[in-house]
């Protein structure tokens, strides 16, 4: 674990995901999708989900800040079980999901947690602004900018709750090479700066072998169509860490392999 | 020359640097704004074209050659005549004052029940399982079938004419708003909720900016449909208004009137219609 996680209880708190069952009744009958999950993310820490399309990702992450709830199987966040909408959490969805009748500052102020005062709000948000680029887009609508910079916006939505736990479901995903390096690095710093308890999906194992403590592997469990943790892989090193790492690229190789990539590809 | 336009900018890829400039989007709205503030007129002046024709066909049949006898079609100009007329007596203004205060009137009355229906109904399912197929039966009620249940119950007054065009104000506020709001993107509902919004506030945060589009055209449809039941509503008894002027003017042979009435209905409408449209636009501007 990185040593940064031991000094900042003060906010962050643990995620605990204890046996985590979640079935979709479709048209097609029922759809086991998590079967016995279990994730264990120390406050403060960075976990990194990874796993093929569709196999569960979001709706793990949607489970953990208590917007679904589990047939089975609990959630726990300090020391108390996640029961419905949680406001500890903080989330950024998969698709940018701005409200297209605000401004960028204003969709931004809407993760403001309640009970903030205004000028600490503003503050805030202008604050976000700036770190995540958008100063120029602060008062322009959702359509008239691009996919990569409504991401961004969302991300700082979800960073103005300053939440115990940030859940980031494939936060850069829309972003090009570039300003997703510099975003992953400015998640970093937000996170140093004010520790939170991260779970993040993600596509690209470069990006989990970079950020993360740990990597969970999301893979259908035995027996089962439903998906579990396959395997946890903790991740060698303290951050920053170099992107060029050899141990990391010989992980890298191990990461691909579990999501189904062959070497040779 | 190609201006730059909005759908440029809306379509534009996930490229991205944290210190580019946002795209072109504030540079370009400006022109586009201003083409748009001249087009009204543009339009509008096109709109009168065939308006204007018509008359001067109107005038042409009858006042010059007389193919139409002025028993049957009088010419515009005694058209006219009949408003001046009118208005010297004193009695046009009444008319048209008391047909609007009814339209006014009825029309509030129905769309902001419209509006609380339709709200109720298109949040909560059971509700609408409740609600809705009473709802639209009554909706398939032609306008004209209530009159007598109306006249025995309410008697010719004001009563059973605000009543009925409240009924014809209600409909289309209530099917657009209830729909709306069973199609706000769930997405957004859910970005409410993630974020602790719940209830009132969740409700004035994203489902009721997210319907203010579909809650404006349905008052447009309330308000075309409010004129409509005046007139039903004026012709099945009424001692004032539009559609008394145009039963009464029918009674006497008085063609000139009837035809003054109908132009003033015409133009009530527009004009209402202008009126709304003009509080859309502004809505629209911010809530979109
Ligand atoms: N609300 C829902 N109703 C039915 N099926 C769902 C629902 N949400 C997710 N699923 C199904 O669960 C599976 C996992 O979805 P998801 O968690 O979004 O996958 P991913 O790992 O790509 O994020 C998919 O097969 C999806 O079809
Ligand atoms: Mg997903």
């Amino acid at each position: 674990m990185a040593p940064a996680s031991l000094d900042v209880q003060s906010r962050a708190a643990a995620v605990q995901v204890r046996g985590l069952h979640r079935t979709f009744s479709t048209a097609a009958g029922e759809k086991h999708v998590l079967s016995n999950v279990s994730l264990d993310v120390p406050a403060g820490g960075i976990v990194a989900l990874i796993g093929a399309s569709g196999c569960g990702k979001s709706t793990l992450l949607r489970e953990i800040c208590g917007l679904n709830t589990p047939e089975a199987g609990a959630v726990l966040i300090g020391d108390s079980p996640v029961t419905g909408i949680d406001p500890r959490c903080a989330v950024a969805f998969q698709e940018p999901r701005l409200l297209p009748w605000r401004t960028i500052a204003e969709n931004i102020a809407l993760g403001l947690p309640s009970g903030v005062d205004k000028e600490t709000g503003k503050a805030r948000v202008a604050e976000l602004i700036s770190l995540v680029g958008l100063v120029e887009a602060a008062n322009l609508r959702p359509r008239q900018i691009s996919g990569g910079m409504a991401q961004r916006a969302s991300l700082a939505r979800a960073l103005a709750r300053n939440p115990a736990v940030l859940l980031l479901d494939e936060p850069f995903g829309a972003l090009d090479a570039l300003t997703r390096l510099r975003m992953q690095d400015l998640l970093l710093d937000i996170h140093a700066a004010e520790p939170t308890t991260i779970v993040m999906v993600t596509h690209d194992v470069e990006e989990a072998l970079y950020l993360a403590d740990d990597i969970a592997l999301l893979a259908p469990a035995p027996n089962s169509h439903g998906a579990h943790v396959a395997s946890l892989t903790t991740v060698p090193g303290s951050r920053p860490r170099s992107r060029t790492d050899a141990v990391l690229a010989h992980l890298r190789q191990e990461m691909l392999e579990g999501l189904g990539v062959s070497r040779h590809h | 020359m190609t201006a730059p336009t909005r759908e440029r900018v809306t379509n534009k890829a996930a490229d991205d640097d944290p210190n580019e400039s946002p795209t072109v989007a504030p540079v370009s709205s400006k022109p586009a704004r201003r083409r748009l503030n001249k087009r009204p007129w543009v339009i509008a002046g096109i709109g009168l074209i065939v308006p204007a024709v018509l008359l001067a066909l109107w005038h042409w049949s009858t006042a010059v050659t007389g193919y139409f006898p002025i028993y049957q079609l009088p010419p515009p100009a005694s058209v006219w005549d009949a408003g001046i007329d009118l208005i010297q007596r004193g009695e046009l203004w009444t008319h048209v004052a008391i047909s609007t205060q009814r339209v006014l009137i009825g029309f509030l009355v129905g769309a902001t029940l419209g509006l609380a229906v339709g709200a109720i109904v298109g949040l909560s399912n059971l509700s609408s399982s409740l609600l809705s197929p009473m709802i639209g039966a009554l909706r398939a009620v032609p306008s004209l079938a209530w009159i007598p249940l109306l006249l025995i119950w309410l008697k010719i007054g004001e009563d059973s004419k605000v009543t009925l065009i409240a009924i014809g104000a209600f409909f289309p506020v209530y099917t657009t708003v209830s729909a709306a709001l069973r199609h706000v993107d769930p997405h957004l509902s859910e970005v409410g909720r993630a974020f602790g919004l719940r209830g009132f506030t969740l409700f004035r945060t994203i489902q009721l900016p997210a319907v203010i589009p579909s809650v404006i055209s349905g008052l447009r449809l309330a308000m075309a449909q409010s004129w409509l039941f005046l007139v039903a509503a004026e012709l099945a008894g009424a001692s004032m208004g539009l559609g008394f002027l145009l039963t009464d003017s029918q009674n006497n042979g008085r063609v000139d009137r009837v035809l003054l009435a109908i132009v003033l209905l015409a133009l009530l409408g527009v004009l209402t219609d202008i009126v709304i449209g003009f509080v859309e636009k502004r809505l629209l501007r911010k809530w979109s």
